[in-house]
C-alpha cells in the first residue's frame, strides 16, 4: 500500500465539475421556444420524473410566450392540484397563477382513457349502435384500461388535441408503460388486429346470424372460432363478436387514425425527449428508448436526466473527508490533547489506512501540494484548534457536526461517482444522444414555483451545486 | 411484490427469494413484465421460460426463477388443457394468440397469474410442494390491483367456460392466507402515498396485505442535536474544526474554510430531506401493516449486495 499522497488525484478528481463534459447539451429553450416544434414527448420508465418533466416543459414554454397544453395521462395528486386539474375530464383546462407576461398560455389536462374510447365511438356511430356497443361488457372492459388501451387513447388522444389547432405547442407525458415499446406499438397492434384475419373470423358468424352460419365457413375457420371458444367460454366469444360486428363500421376510422398518429410522431415538428435518472435500470430503460425511436425513426431531442446531484466542494474527495472525520470523532473520543499524537503514532489502527496516513503525513502543518497551495494561513488556525481542545460541550459538539458534515459529504460524493459512471456508461454507448442535467431537489415538487425551478434547472443544464466553488 | 416504479421491486423480490430460501427451501421467483430484470440482478443470461435454478441461499436452499411470457403460457395452456398442437399454431399465424395475450381484456394478466399459481399448487411425485415458495416480482402498485384481480373481472365477463374456472381457481389462490401481497416504496412523498393508495385498493378488494418494505433508506449521518446546530454554529468554528482534521487552513480563503459554506449547505438539504423522510414514515406507521426496512446501497446493487439485503429480510423476521 503506498503510504504518500497521490498528488494527481486531486487535479483529476472533480466529479463536481466535470459534470456534463462528455455528453452533447441539450438546450432547451431553442426547443420549447421554436414555433416549428409543435409537440414533445416526454418518455421514459417509471418514477424517473417524466410527468414533472412535462409539466415544467409546457410552464416555461408558456411563460416563454407560447400557448401550450399539457397532456398527463397520470400524474400525483399534489402535481396536478399544483396545476389546478384535480378534476379528471378529459378536457383542456387553463392553468392560473403563470406569468404571461409574454403573451403565453398554459393549459393541462389529465387523459380520461374511458372517455376518450366513448367519444371516439359516440362520434363514429350512429346513436343506436353507439349504444350497442358502449353497452357491450366487452367493450366495457376493454375501454376501462387493460393492456395496450391506455396507450392507444393517449396517442389517439394527442391526434385530436394537435387536430384542433388551438395550441402552439402539446406536450405529452406517456403512460408508465410494461416496457418501454408499448405506447408506439399499440396503435399498430391495434390497427394490424383490426385489419387481421382475425377480425373476420369473428366477424363471420355473427354477420351470418349464428351457428346457422357456421357451415358455410371452411373447416379451418370455424375450427378456430371452437378454438376460440373453448378458450375464452362460449359467452365472452359472443360478447366479442357483437362487439366486433357493431365497431365493424368503424374499423377504417381506426385504422386511419392509428396511421395517422403515427406519421404525426415521425413528422419534423414532433420531439422526443428521453427522461431517465441516473441509475443503471432507469439509464438502461432510456437507451432502450433511444434505441427503439432511431429504429422507427422518430425524432429524439434528447436525454433529460433528473435527479442528478452535485457538490460545491468537489475538490474534497470521500476518501480524504471520511478520514478526516475519523480523525476527528478518534480525538473525541480520546479526549485529550496527546490523543491526536497517539493517533499520529499509530495510523495503521485505523479504518482506512492510506487515506487517514495521508491526513497523518498531513498533520497538524499541512505538507502536500493540495493543502499548502491553499496558504501559509495554517500555524495560527490549526494549532488554536487542536489546542483548543478546550473539553467545552460546545467544542465537541462542533467537531461532532463536522465529522457528521464530512461523512454526509462523503456519502454525496459516493453517489456522484455512482451517478457519473452510470451516465458515462450511457454516453459511452450513444454519444449522439444530447443531455441535459436536472439537480435533484430534497422534496417533491407541488406548486407552480416548484415546477419553474424545474424548468429553469432544465434549461441551465447543469446541477446546482457542481459550478459554484 | 409489488411497489411504484423505481423503488427497486425486482430487487426486494430476490432479495426476499434468496431470504425465503435458507435452510434448503426452494424459492420460485417470477418475472412478468418480460425485463429480464432478474437475470440482469443475478448476472445470468436472459431467462427463458423455463424454471431454472439462479442462486444458493446459505444453508442449501435455492432459487429457481422465471420469467412468464405470456404468449408462451396461452400455448403452454391451450396444450395442457386442449392439446391443440397445431391448431395453437394456426391461431397464432391468425393473429389470436396476440390477440388474446395483448389486446383481449384481462387475458394476459390472467395467464401471468394462473402460470404463477400453477407453480404454487405443483406437487412433485411423494405429493409434497415442488416449491416452498413463490415470489413474483409484480406489475407497480398503481395496477396491482387490478392486475391480481383481473381473474375476478374475468370470471364475471366470461361466466362459464374453462377461462372462468381458470379464473376462479387463481383467485382462490390469490385470496388465500397463503398469499400475500408486499408493497416496496421509498422514503418519498410520491411512493409513500401510492402505497397507501395500493393498500386500500387491495383491502377494497379483498386481497391480503403483507408487509411494506421500505427501500433505499440512507444511513442517519446527522442527529437531532447537529441539525439545530447547522443554523446556529459559527463558520469559523467548523473552519476550524476542519483545519484541525488536516483539511487545510481555516482562514478566510484557506481551504477548510472554503469548504465550509459547501458542507453546511449540503447539511440544509440532509435536513431538509430528513423532515421529510420522518414525515413520510409517519404516514407508513399509520398504514397499520409491518414496516421493514432495507438501507441504500452505497456501492450500488450487485450479487453480493443482493445477499445482504436477504440477510437483512432475514433479520427482520420477514421470512
Amino acid at each position: 500500500m503506498n503510504r504518500r499522497p497521490e498528488p494527481a488525484q486531486d487535479q483529476d478528481e472533480d466529479p463536481g465539475r466535470e459534470h456534463l463534459a462528455p455528453a452533447r447539451a441539450l438546450d432547451i429553450d431553442p426547443l420549447i421556444e421554436n414555433p416549428d416544434t409543435r409537440i414533445v414527448v416526454c418518455c421514459g420508465s417509471g418514477g424517473v420524473g417524466k410527468t414533472t418533466t412535462a409539466a415544467a416543459l409546457g410552464l416555461r414554454a408558456a411563460e416563454r410566450g407560447r400557448k401550450v397544453v399539457v397532456l398527463t395521462i397520470d400524474p400525483a395528486r399534489r402535481l396536478a392540484q399544483s396545476m389546478g386539474i384535480d378534476s379528471l375530464d378529459n378536457t383542456p383546462r387553463r392553468v392560473k397563477g403563470i406569468d404571461d407576461s409574454a403573451g403565453g398560455e398554459l393549459h393541462a389536462m389529465m387523459l380520461d382513457m374511458k372517455r376518450t374510447f366513448d367519444e371516439i365511438v359516440e362520434a363514429h356511430a350512429d346513436p343506436e349502435r353507439a349504444s350497442a356497443i358502449l353497452g357491450n361488457p366487452f367493450y366495457q372492459s376493454l375501454s376501462a384500461g387493460f393492456a395496450g388501451t391506455q396507450e392507444y387513447m393517449a396517442m389517439e388522444k394527442l391526434g385530436q388535441l394537435r387536430s384542433r389547432d388551438e395550441w402552439d405547442l402539446i406536450v405529452v407525458d406517456t403512460p408508465p408503460s410494461r416496457s418501454a415499446l408499448d405506447f408506439l406499438d399499440a396503435p399498430k397492434r391495434l390497427g394490424s388486429f383490426l385489419d387481421g384475419k382475425l377480425i373476420r373470423v369473428l366477424l363471420a358468424p355473427a354477420k351470418v346470424g349464428g351457428r346457422a352460419g357456421m357451415k358455410f365457413l371452411n373447416v379451418g375457420m370455424s375450427m378456430m372460432t371452437g378454438a376460440l371458444g373453448k378458450v375464452l367460454g362460449g359467452q365472452l366469444l359472443r360478447d366479442v363478436q357483437t362487439f366486433v360486428a357493431a365497431m365493424d363500421s368503424m374499423f377504417g376510422g381506426f385504422r386511419t387514425r392509428a396511421d395517422a398518429t403515427y406519421k404525426l410522431l415521425q413528422a419534423p415538428g414532433t420531439a422526443f425527449l428521453v427522461v431517465a435518472a441516473p441509475e443503471r435500470d432507469a439509464l438502461r430503460e432510456a437507451a432502450y428508448f433511444v434505441e427503439r425511436l432511431a429504429a422507427e425513426d422518430m425524432p429524439l431531442a434528447g436525454l433529460v436526466l433528473n435527479r442528478v446531484h452535485g457538490s460545491g466542494a468537489g475538490r474534497l474527495s470521500a476518501e480524504r473527508a471520511l478520514a478526516a472525520a475519523e480523525n476527528l470523532e478518534d480525538s473525541r473520543i480520546v479526549d485529550q490533547p496527546d490523543g491526536k499524537a497517539g493517533l499520529r503514532n499509530s495510523p495503521d489502527t485505523y479504518g482506512s489506512s492510506e487515506s487517514s496516513a495521508r491526513n497523518v503525513t498531513d498533520g497538524g502543518s499541512p505538507a502536500t501540494e493540495d493543502v499548502t497551495d491553499a496558504a501559509p494561513e495554517d500555524d495560527p488556525t490549526s494549532t488554536d484548534a487542536a489546542a483548543g481542545d478546550g473539553d467545552t460541550d460546545a467544542e465537541h459538539s462542533v467537531e461532532r457536526l463536522t465529522a457528521g458534515l464530512l461523512r454526509l459529504h462523503a456519502e454525496r460524493m459516493q453517489l456522484l461517482a455512482r451517478e457519473r459512471r452510470t451516465r458515462d456508461r450511457f454516453t459511452a454507448l450513444h454519444p449522439e444522444v444530447a443531455m441535459t442535467e436536472v439537480a435533484a431537489l430534497p422534496g417533491d415538487v407541488h406548486d407552480l414555483a416548484g415546477l419553474r425551478d424545474i424548468g429553469e434547472r432544465l434549461a441551465v443544464g447543469r446541477t446546482e451545486l457542481s459550478d459554484t466553488p | 411484490m409489488s411497489g411504484k416504479g423505481g423503488t427497486g421491486k425486482t430487487t426486494v423480490a430476490a432479495a426476499l427469494a434468496l431470504a425465503l430460501a435458507e435452510e434448503g427451501k426452494r424459492t420460485l421467483l417470477v418475472e412478468v413484465e418480460g425485463r429480464q430484470g432478474i437475470a440482469q440482478l443475478f448476472e445470468t443470461q436472459a431467462l427463458p421460460y423455463e424454471e431454472r435454478k439462479i442462486a444458493v441461499a446459505p444453508g442449501g436452499g435455492e432459487v429457481y426463477a422465471l420469467a412468464i411470457d405470456p404468449e408462451l403460457a396461452l400455448l403452454d395452456y391451450l396444450q395442457m388443457f386442449y392439446k391443440l398442437g397445431s391448431a395453437g399454431r394456426a391461431l397464432r399465424k391468425l393473429g389470436a394468440i396476440d390477440f388474446a395475450t395483448t389486446i383481449a381484456p384481462g387475458v394476459r394478466d390472467v395467464l401471468l397469474t394462473g402460470k404463477a399459481c400453477e407453480a404454487v399448487r405443483r406437487k412433485d411425485r411423494g405429493g409434497r410442494f415442488v416449491y416452498d415458495y413463490v415470489v413474483m416480482d409484480a406489475p407497480p402498485t398503481g395496477r396491482i390491483t387490478r392486475f391480481l384481480n383481473v381473474n375476478d373481472e374475468v370470471a364475471g365477463l366470461a361466466k362459464i367456460g374453462p377461462i372462468h374456472n381458470q379464473a376462479q381457481a387463481v383467485m382462490r389462490v390469490l385470496k388465500s392466507p397463503e398469499t400475500a401481497v408486499h408493497l416496496v416504496t421509498l422514503l418519498e412523498e410520491m411512493p409513500v402515498q401510492e402505497t397507501a393508495d395500493g393498500i386500500a385498493e387491495l383491502r377494497a378488494a379483498r386481497l391480503p396485505v403483507g408487509r411494506v418494505i421500505v427501500n433505499m433508506v440512507r444511513p442517519q449521518v446527522l442527529g437531532a442535536g447537529d441539525l439545530e446546530l447547522v443554523g446556529s454554529v459559527p463558520r469559523s468554528a467548523v473552519a476550524r474544526s476542519l483545519s484541525s482534521a488536516g483539511l487545510g487552513g481555516a482562514r478566510r480563503g484557506g481551504h477548510a474554510e472554503r469548504l465550509v459554506e459547501p458542507l453546511l449547505a449540503q447539511a440544509e438539504e440532509y435536513a431538509e430531506r430528513y423532515a421529510l423522510e420522518t414525515e413520510q414514515r409517519a404516514v407508513l406507521a399509520e398504514l397499520g401493516v409491518p414496516l421493514h426496512e432495507l438501507p441504500l446501497l452505497a456501492e450500488g446493487m450487485d450479487l453480493a449486495g443482493l445477499y445482504a439485503l436477504a440477510r437483512k429480510l432475514r433479520g427482520q423476521g420477514v421470512s
